[in-house]
């Protein structure tokens, strides 16, 4: 078989961000060009390698000064695009977002094994949430540890669905899925099956690295000791695409 | 199959039905048969068919005579006569039937006693394009919308326009789409039809979900036809040989008599494939909405269909580009197809000339709350609010006061006494902090609170919220509790300021439309009953 000879058909294209002329692949969107040029957007359910959902709303930008914000996961780059990360107003959006997950569910750091490795915590710290404003739901979730290797919390579960696309895209076996609605949404092993029963987990534990939280952990983990590893995901990404 | 060897057709069909003076109209639409219709139908039958009837006369079962609230209506008029040109009777019961069979005589009197004037502002002020044969065809019979004229655009088009003329008729009528957005449906249909020819999609929005609105079923139920015909019209335009009608499957009845509608087209060649020996093949299919309202979101209703979970994705790509399967489709509201045969048939600039500058045409109103004439109206875009709530919903009952109508749902917000001068159309809503809609209207008397009202919207979104999104997930469900709050006098001045961040924060960053019009009904509220929540504050 021929190797088919790499033949871009993308063009270039310049936009400016922050005042930044930068240049970008016309298939790029604004997050994979602010992630090259190191311009902090603070994202969630945006992984590098998985397909944009653009569910967490942390990325919204200003385009073109246009009153319509946009996802920076979810919009693809245009020439002579002028993009804002970080207006005051983007600022005070992304506060109060971060703080309505922290009031969602029981996301108590003091007792968490991603303490310290935890891109909520993080989230919180970069965009200056010091405290909660509105009332915690103090909502009570179950604790599935009925797998031998891992354990998932949905107490500390964002509902980014990054477990639900590793395991369907990248792992291909989509044991996971989200049920219910509204703030009832829970990721769940097969059909809602106890994790340990679940006949299409293959315990490759993708799942468990790319959980930004301590929602999915690794069994035997105790406070502030789960640190992820979640460097594979690009890797792998990139292998498939080149091939 | 060309107009003449049509009409010919429903020449034919109007010899097979027979010969007679009048028919007897019964309203078998959801809500007369909810108070009773089909039992007075029944008695009707039988009546006429033991020869109780004076005059030779026709027992007929049709569509939504828009004055629900009066239901079982019963109409008494020449075949195919417009309904304010008959005898229309209100409350009707079982047991009035051989009074209604004796009074169609010729001569004889009608029954004073169930009479509903036909003259009333109800009926004589409205202007019906989309609901012409609602209340007066069988919209089980394929025969009575073909004598109704039935077919006729889509005949029309399929033999003597391109798809460009179609297209051009659309754009030049003005027409916007009807469920809420206002997007010109001309430029729409362009859109889709530039799109590389390949495989393309039709689909009908029928997942109506605002609390109190219920034009699409009425229309569903009274006359599918014609959104059949709008719907292949579109095909036909854009280059799509398959369609979807997603309806929810809380409209039992709509979907029972599109089920029907659709086998009988099928049946006479008026859908499938070489629709009136012509070239073009096109095929509906039903899917039914499992009960999320999200799903009347086009991105969640396409992943509906396909099968997926009912959640919206972020556009760009729009459906016109990359729609159901990732093939380009044009996405429509039930309304919106049901005006494309008359526009079609009479010309896109008769359309223009109804309504207002920016809004042409007339729209659908379902009247409900606390309004005298509750049901269904059809009014030129730009009649004034006080005269849809005053005139043709005949004012507030009890001889109490209005307060607000809530119009666009649990997207909208509430309109004041002080601006029911307005015109109805898509702009000035938008000016008044309320949006068009679907067409919903519920109207609220002195006595309603206005923090209840924002807390009923708000827990409709928190419940319909499919969870995708932070934002709308997160933030409805804070928003109804801040909400609760003030309702029960627990709040303080900073949870309403809290409140009002929030709606900010939700309106700027949702996913969808959801979520980005959830504030609604508290910003409206908060505007012109601010009042209301302060005096709550502690």
């Amino acid at each position: 078989m021929p190797i088919r000879a790499q033949q871009p058909d993308v063009s270039v294209v310049t936009l400016t961000i922050d005042g930044q002329d930068l240049s970008a692949r016309a298939d790029e969107t604004i997050i994979e060009v602010c992630r090259e040029n190191k311009i902090p957007i603070p994202s969630l359910c945006w992984m590098d390698g998985l397909s944009v959902v653009g569910a967490c709303r942390l990325c919204v930008v200003e385009v073109d000064g246009g009153p319509r914000l946009q996802a920076a996961c979810a919009t693809r780059v245009r020439e002579g695009m002028s993009v804002q990360t970080n207006t005051d107003k983007l600022q005070r959006y992304r506060r109060t977002l971060v703080e309505l997950l922290f009031a969602e569910r029981n996301h108590v750091c003091a007792v968490c094994v991603s303490n310290g490795h935890c891109e909520l915590q993080w989230l919180a710290q970069t965009c200056g949430v010091d405290h909660v404003r509105m009332p915690y739901r103090n909502t009570g979730y179950n604790v599935d540890s009925s797998h031998e290797m891992f354990r998932i919390d949905h107490n500390r579960c964002v509902l980014c669905t990054r477990c639900v696309r590793v395991c369907d895209e990248i792992e291909g076996a989509h044991t996971w899925d989200v049920m219910g609605r509204g703030s009832g949404c829970q990721v769940v092993t097969d059909l809602a099956k106890p994790w340990g029963e679940s006949d299409s987990c293959t315990s490759c534990g993708k799942c468990v690295q790319v959980c930004p939280t301590g929602a999915l952990v690794k069994q035997g983990t105790s406070v502030g000791e789960m640190v992820k590893d979640q460097q594979f995901l690009s890797i792998l990404a990139r292998r498939r695409s080149s091939r | 199959m060309n107009l003449d060897d049509l009409e010919d057709l429903a020449a034919k069909y109007r010899a097979d039905a027979g010969d007679h003076d009048t028919e007897v109209r019964v309203c078998l639409a959801a809500s007369c048969q909810s108070s009773g219709a089909q039992p007075v139908f029944d008695a009707l039958s039988a009546g006429c068919d033991d020869g109780a009837a004076a005059a030779p006369c026709k027992v007929k079962g049709v569509g939504c005579m828009g004055l629900c609230s009066a239901g079982p209506l019963v109409a008494v008029a020449a075949p195919e006569a417009a309904l304010e040109a008959g005898v229309i009777y209100r409350d009707v019961s079982a047991a009035d039937a051989p009074d209604i069979l004796a009074s169609t005589a010729p001569g004889a009197a009608p029954v004073e006693r169930l009479r509903c004037p036909s003259d009333m502002p109800f009926f004589a002020r409205q202007h019906k394009i989309v609901l012409q044969n609602a209340g007066i065809v069988d919209p089980n019979s394929f025969r009575g919308y073909v004598m109704a004229g039935g077919y006729a655009a889509m005949v029309q088009a399929l033999t003597e326009m391109t798809a460009q003329d179609v297209i051009n008729e659309v754009t030049a009528s003005g027409l916007r789409g009807r469920g809420g957005g206002g997007y010109p449906t001309g430029l729409k249909w362009s859109t889709v039809a530039k799109m590389p020819a390949g495989q393309k999609y039709v689909i009908c929005n029928a997942d109506e979900g605002d609390p109190g609105a219920f034009m699409d079923r009425a229309i569903l139920e009274s006359d599918p036809h014609r959104v059949l015909e709008g719907m292949a019209i579109a095909a036909y335009a854009i280059g799509a040989n398959k369609g979807y009608i997603y309806v929810r499957a809380e409209y039992p009845l709509a979907v029972e008599r599109l089920k029907t509608a659709i086998r009988k087209a099928k049946r006479s060649g008026f859908l499938g494939n070489h629709i009136c020996e012509t070239q073009f093949n096109f095929d509906v299919e039903i899917r039914l909405g499992a009960g999320a309202f999200v799903c009347g979101e086009e991105t969640a209703l396409m992943a509906s269909i396909e099968g997926g979970r009912g959640q919206p994705r972020p556009r760009p790509p729009y459906p016109a580009e990359y729609g159901l399967w990732g093939s380009p489709t044009l996405i429509n509201n039930v309304e919106t197809y049901a005006n494309i045969a008359p526009i079609v048939s009479q010309g896109g600039d008769w359309f223009a000339g109804i309504g207002t500058d920016k809004s042409k045409g007339t729209k659908v109103f379902a009247l409900a709350g606390t309004i005298v004439n509750t049901g269904l109206i059809e009014v030129d875009m730009g009649t004034r609010l006080r005269d849809i709530i005053f005139a043709i919903g005949g004012g507030i009952p009890d001889g109490r006061a209005f307060k607000a109508v809530q119009t666009g749902g649990p997207s909208g917000g509430c309109v004041p006494e002080a601006h029911l001068d307005m015109p109805v159309d898509y702009d000035s809503l938008k000016t008044l902090g309320t949006m068009m809609g679907s067409g919903g209207m519920i109207v609220m008397d002195e006595t309603a609170n206005m923090v209840d009202v924002a807390r009923f919207f708000m827990e409709f979104c928190m419940d319909e919220s499919c969870g995708k999104c932070v934002p709308c997930r997160a933030g409805t469900q804070q928003m109804h509790g801040l909400l609760e709050r003030i309702a029960k006098a627990e709040a303080s001045r900073a949870d309403l300021e809290l409140l009002e961040e929030l709606c900010d924060v939700v309106q700027a960053t949702s996913l969808c439309g959801l979520g980005q019009t959830a504030p609604n009904p508290v910003l409206s509220t908060l505007r012109y009953f601010r009042h209301e929540y302060e005096e709550k504050l502690g």
